[in-house]
């Protein structure tokens, strides 16, 4: 790797220990599942007569796995730090010969905070939803989805071997499918939910072919039990697995080269962009490669791979982030900006995975306060998502205005707000390993700068550019209560995370942890980056204060072109995967239409005289078919007998 | 042993109630139609029945086995007997007809329910004794007559082009029988030789010693037999046709039952009675079935027809077991066995889904035809839906279980083809869900406009298979106890064993 040959300060290997017997308070753990999934079963199969109150019960339900979920912290908090994993086994599952993966739970510190995150945003997204969704006329098919996809996540992260895994991996799949495609009357919803799932499963591809060559190696898919062996394997083996990970991690979290799903993703309801394709689900990737530290620590190839497609997303989502009207579309591509920033952090090793892990969870709270502030604003605009007909909203709706600015300041970076602490963190932690992908890291926070101030600019500040019907106002409490609490969160996570949760001592037993020594003083890379971030937003400042057109300017640069059309990743993979597929499709069914079949209705013409003449056959061929058959029998007889008697 | 005779007694069951529907007016379909119901449920309760009395920790090859002498001077018997793979295709037999007959309630008109439900009862009887049999000329025969209950309800009930369709099918069957019964001769004077008697019992003709250059032709008369019926790449264009003009209840169990009779084959016949052969072929038949998954695949891509792109969804399917059963794994022969299961529900989940949205909006299979149906039949929609997620393998469902272990099970053996293979996962969602898009989304096309959602019988109808594949994805153990013995013990036959891990504490199946 590129190191910059800092010395090494201080090294902690994960811990090695076997996983302690779910008892006590720990012998539910599986009710965190269930209970989503009890959910997901009412609403879905109770149909109509459950809407009165499917909405109450599927936001219960969440709520319950939170609470759960809390007592759970306590008291793994209350354990010993090198035995706070926990392993249920419910049932065996697959078992062939050799290969045995059961439906068995794992519950440690980084599944620990997934399942706070997955829990506690989601409650709070689905009690937002209940006011979001309120006029729809499937609200309760929808929070159907939404319940099946918080049990499916849980599933992901709570999963003890990778089979299990590839279960929930695909079960969120299948909800975010549902979901973007929730509307899917409008073919464009419709299109969006395909084009996401046939893109994952390029990433199952990789998934799966990991999973085939982890067994193949080790004999197990159980994490334990491979990541005790990993340091066996080839380091050959270990790339190809590495890679092959990597791959599903960028079908799910929308990197490099397999972002293009997620802008299309935002046609689904804004709830759904905030919980799955901003704060959880394409979060899964990180997982993902960070549970399989011990792979990566046997494979720097992989592990820069890593690191490299982490950088390249990171500027491609920034730069896309940058040229959208679409106040969803930019936040989606800040969304894969912010996880290229996780994944350049995997790519460092036991000196960032942490720092990924840390970023997600302060990514996911205040990207959620993102997206439902975005929500708040696109109910309030009568469904205009726009930001060039948005502007001068602070004053009408106060309470989004005041909890957006508080994600807005978190995600640049600004101290002390959350993202500060965890971007801050990346950054560093890159600078140990490679001077590039500190300065890479750096650079993105400026453009993180540009784009958040020119979102909040154009949409909360300058002048109205509404449309004469739009009479903006702020939300019902139901929504503006989520919004107030995510709003402090995007305010103290990180400190509270960092100073209270001490994140990093809580993570290293299951990541490990290196840091090496830098040149400087930490103090002079945050003033750095604070200062390229303030320059991207002042500039934004500048540019989106006064005078925004509401016909976006035509006259722009190549770089802006590009990035209003997402980088052309569709004409890429249009003219790269789906046209030449398309292609090799038709000319097999002309083959196999003319070609093979035509061979064999050639023949039987050709045997039964004409084609007339076949047909002429079906009539009677009962008949000449018990004929057949008789003769056949017949033959048999003549044919055994002949046989007997030498 | 057991003193009930249970297989025996479940061909009966439905053979009775095919002969009982003789005798009832032809005027009282619904008579005719109940009569059929009550009979086909009896008999998926005696296999239930049958089926808990199953010893998975048995050591004999075959349980619930009975012998009759039949043609004693040739050897033949009526034998029937079944392992763990046996058993399961039995009860996937079992389960459908019920499933098909309710519904296909109103497939037929009235006057033709006679003769349409008779014959699927008679083709309950034939299709439990093809995967029951243990003499290989009692096998040949059902597999054979079998073909006659199904030629008529295509040719007879079947659509516009129903004849040519029929015909298409029968010719093939009949090229594929003929080759099989020259083999299977061959190889009763094989074993006359050798034992100075000929036979065709099973179990005696694995334990011949047959000469690998003889095992290669005789192989050949039975394979092609078998990637004929299971529609293997390039014996398969007599499938799209068929699937087409067949009512949705004919193309379930063409498709999804009587066509594993030909994968069926492969398991039980080819690999242990020609050990040599079958190695010798493997690498062809890899090939073939690798061609198969993605050229399937492909072209189901490229169709304009819902029924002919559930065909060819199949044919790559088709792939993917006997590329399961020819890679000489555990984990492949166990995935193919869950696989043909699986597949069994999802494509009556696929072609019964179809089926009721074809039979109230015109009866038309194009898929240009449709749009919108989730909005005027949202739960008509979540079976075509539910249909398309087994279909693609969804993590969870039965499915998922057979082919992620027929691909653990290529990969371990011939890294290069798993990888081929992995890579068909991506066409089958592609594929799958550009019909659900088509046809359930967007807004509702002319022919959609006024249908209504599925009703009671039809519910009723396809909630066990969607019950069934969740369970069995969920929870497959009760198909591991009885396949994984059943395959452990035919790939002993054929002297093979699973290739260890690199590395690891567990250690491989010795």
């Amino acid at each position: 790797m590129i190191g910059t040959g800092a010395a090494v300060m201080t090294d902690t290997a994960p811990v090695v220990a076997p996983l302690a017997e779910a008892t006590g308070v720990f012998s539910y753990l599986w009710l965190l599942i269930a209970l989503p999934l009890f959910g997901a079963a009412v609403l879905l199969l109770g149909g109509r007569r459950t809407n009165r109150w499917g909405h109450l019960l599927g936001s219960t339900t969440v709520v319950l796995a939170a609470v759960y979920a809390v007592i759970l912290l306590v008291n793994l908090m209350a354990r010993p730090e090198d035995d706070r994993a926990i392993g249920q086994t419910l049932f065996e599952w697959v078992f062939v010969g050799g290969f045995t993966a059961p439906a068995a739970l794992q519950l440690d510190q980084l599944s620990m905070v997934f399942v706070l995150l997955i829990t506690i945003v989601g409650s709070l997204i689905h009690i937002y939803s209940i006011g979001y969704m309120d006029h729809d006329p499937d609200r309760r098919k929808f929070f159907g989805f939404l319940n099946l996809f918080v049990a499916a996540m849980l599933l992901l992260v709570l999963a003890d071997n990778y089979l299990l895994l590839y279960v929930g991996w695909e079960g969120v799949g299948l909800a975010s499918y549902l979901l973007i495609g929730f509307w899917q009357w409008k073919p464009s919803a419709a299109a969006a939910a395909k084009k996401a799932f046939v893109m994952n499963r390029v990433g199952d591809v990789g998934l799966s072919l990991a999973i085939m060559l982890i067994f193949i190696t080790f004999g197990t898919v159980t994490f334990d039990e491979v990541f005790t062996e990993a340091g066996q394997a080839s380091e050959s083996t270990l790339t190809w697995i590495g890679l092959l990970l990597l791959l599903a991690a960028a079908g799910k979290s929308a990197q490099f080269p397999l972002q293009a799903w997620l802008l299309d993703a935002m046609e689904g309801p804004t709830p759904v962009s905030a919980l799955i394709h901003a704060a959880t689900m394409v979060t899964a990737g990180v997982y993902l490669i960070v549970r399989s530290n011990a792979i990566y620590d046997g494979t720097i190839f992989a592990l820069t791979t890593v690191l490299v497609i982490g950088v390249i997303t990171m500027f491609l989502g920034a730069i896309i982030a940058s040229a959208k009207d679409d106040i969803k579309k930019s936040l989606a591509g800040s969304t894969m900006s912010q996880i290229g920033y996780m994944v350049l952090a995997a790519g460092l090793g036991p000196v960032g995975y942490v720092f990924a892990i840390f970023h997600l969870l302060t990514h996911g709270v205040f990207k959620a306060n993102l997206f439902l502030g975005a929500g708040s604003v696109i109910h309030a605009m009568k469904d205009q998502q726009d930001m060039r007909r948005y502007g001068a909203l602070r004053a009408v709706m106060i309470i989004t205005f005041l909890s957006f600015a508080s994600a807005t300041l978190a995600i640049m970076g600004i101290p002390p707000f959350s993202g500060f602490w965890s971007k801050d963190s990346i950054i560093h932690a890159a600078f140990e390993v490679s001077l590039v992908a500190g300065i890479s890291g750096m650079l993105a926070a400026g453009l993180t700068g540009f784009y958040m101030t020119r979102m909040f600019t154009m949409t909360f500040l300058g002048k109205a550019r509404w449309e004469d019907d739009q009479h903006p106002h702020e939300s019902k409490p139901v929504m503006t209560i989520p919004l107030i609490i995510l709003g402090i969160g995007s305010a103290f996570t990180g400190m509270a995370l960092l100073f209270w949760g001490d994140i990093v001592s809580w993570l290293t037993p299951v990541t490990g942890l290196q840091e090496n020594e830098l040149p400087l003083p930490t103090i002079a890379y945050e003033g750095m980056t604070l200062a390229l971030v303030l320059i991207g937003a002042g500039w934004a400042y500048a540019m989106y204060r006064r005078d925004v057109p509401i016909e976006a300017p035509q006259d722009v640069n190549i770089l802006t072109k590009a990035a209003r059309n997402s980088m052309y990743d569709d004409a890429i993979n249009d003219v790269l995967v789906v046209q030449p597929t398309y292609s090799v499709s038709r000319a097999f069914v002309g083959l196999d239409n003319k070609g093979i079949d035509g061979v064999v209705n050639g023949l039987a013409a050709l045997v039964g005289g004409t084609g007339a003449k076949l047909r002429r056959w079906q009539t009677g061929f009962a008949r000449s078919y018990a004929l057949a058959m008789v003769g056949g029998a017949v033959l048999v007889v003549v044919v055994l007998a002949v046989v007997r008697l030498p | 042993m057991t003193t009930i005779p249970w297989l025996t007694i479940l061909m009966v069951v439905p053979l009775v109630g095919s002969l009982l529907m003789i005798f009832l007016p032809r005027g009282n379909a619904r008579l005719i139609k109940q009569t059929a119901l009550v009979f086909a449920l009896a008999t998926l309760v005696l296999t239930i029945a049958m089926g808990l009395q199953f010893d998975g920790q048995s050591t004999a090859a075959f349980q619930f086995t009975e012998s009759y002498a039949w043609i004693p001077a040739f050897g033949i018997s009526y034998s029937v007997g079944v392992d763990g793979i046996g058993l399961v295709l039995v009860a996937l037999a079992a389960t459908l007809v019920p499933v098909v007959i309710l519904a296909g309630w109103r497939d037929v008109p009235d006057e033709s329910a006679k003769g349409y439900f008779a014959l699927l009862l008679v083709l309950d009887t034939l299709m439990i004794g093809v995967f029951a049999a243990t003499d290989v000329f009692l096998f040949y025969v059902l597999f054979e007559v079998m073909l006659i209950p199904i030629y008529f309800l295509i040719g007879r009930y079947g659509g516009a082009n129903r004849a040519y369709a029929a015909v298409k099918f029968l010719i093939y069957s009949l090229v594929g029988g003929l080759l099989m019964l020259a083999a299977l001769i061959g190889l009763y004077v094989v074993s006359a030789n050798e034992l100075g008697q000929g036979t065709f019992d099973f179990a005696t003709l694995v334990g011949l010693d047959i000469d690998p250059n003889t095992q290669k032709v005789l192989f050949l008369g039975f394979f092609i037999a078998f990637a004929i019926k299971a529609p293997l790449w390039p014996f398969h264009t007599w499938l799209p046709d068929a699937a087409k003009e067949s009512t949705p209840a004919t193309a379930v169990l063409l498709i999804g039952v009587l066509d594993k009779v030909g994968t069926f084959g492969m398991i039980r016949y080819l690999l242990p009675i020609f050990p040599a052969a079958s190695e010798f072929y493997a690498p062809l038949i890899i090939a073939l079935a690798v061609i198969g998954i993605i050229y399937g695949a492909l072209v189901a891509l490229g169709q304009t027809d819902m029924k002919r792109l559930f065909a060819y969804s199949s044919m790559s399917h088709f792939g993917f077991i006997a590329l399961g059963i020819f890679v000489f794994t555990s984990w492949g022969a166990s995935g193919s066995t869950i696989y043909m299961l699986a597949h069994g529900l999802s494509t009556a989940a696929l072609f019964l889904a179809a089926g009721f949205l074809m039979s109230r909006s015109g009866g038309s299979s194009a898929i240009a035809a449709y749009g919108g149906v989730n909005k005027k039949a949202p739960i008509l929609a979540g079976f075509l839906l539910f249909g398309t997620m087994s279909s693609l393998a969804l993590p969870g469902l039965a499915s998922f279980v057979g082919e992620f272990l027929v691909l653990l099970g290529t990969f371990a053996r011939y890294i290069a083809v798993g990888v081929i293979a992995t890579i068909g996962i991506v066409l089958t969602a592609a594929y799958a869900l550009r019909l659900y898009q088509k046809v359930a989304t967007g807004p509702a096309s002319p022919a959609v406009e006024g249908i209504t959602d599925l009703k009671g019988r039809e519910v009723t109808a396809l909630a066990p298979i969607v019950l069934l594949t969740i369970v069995l994805g969920v929870f497959p153990a009760p198909v591991f106890n009885v396949v994984n013995p059943a395959v452990e013990r035919t790939l002993e036959i054929v002297g093979v064993t699973d290739p260890p891990p690199v590395i690891g504490v567990q250690g491989g199946e010795q």
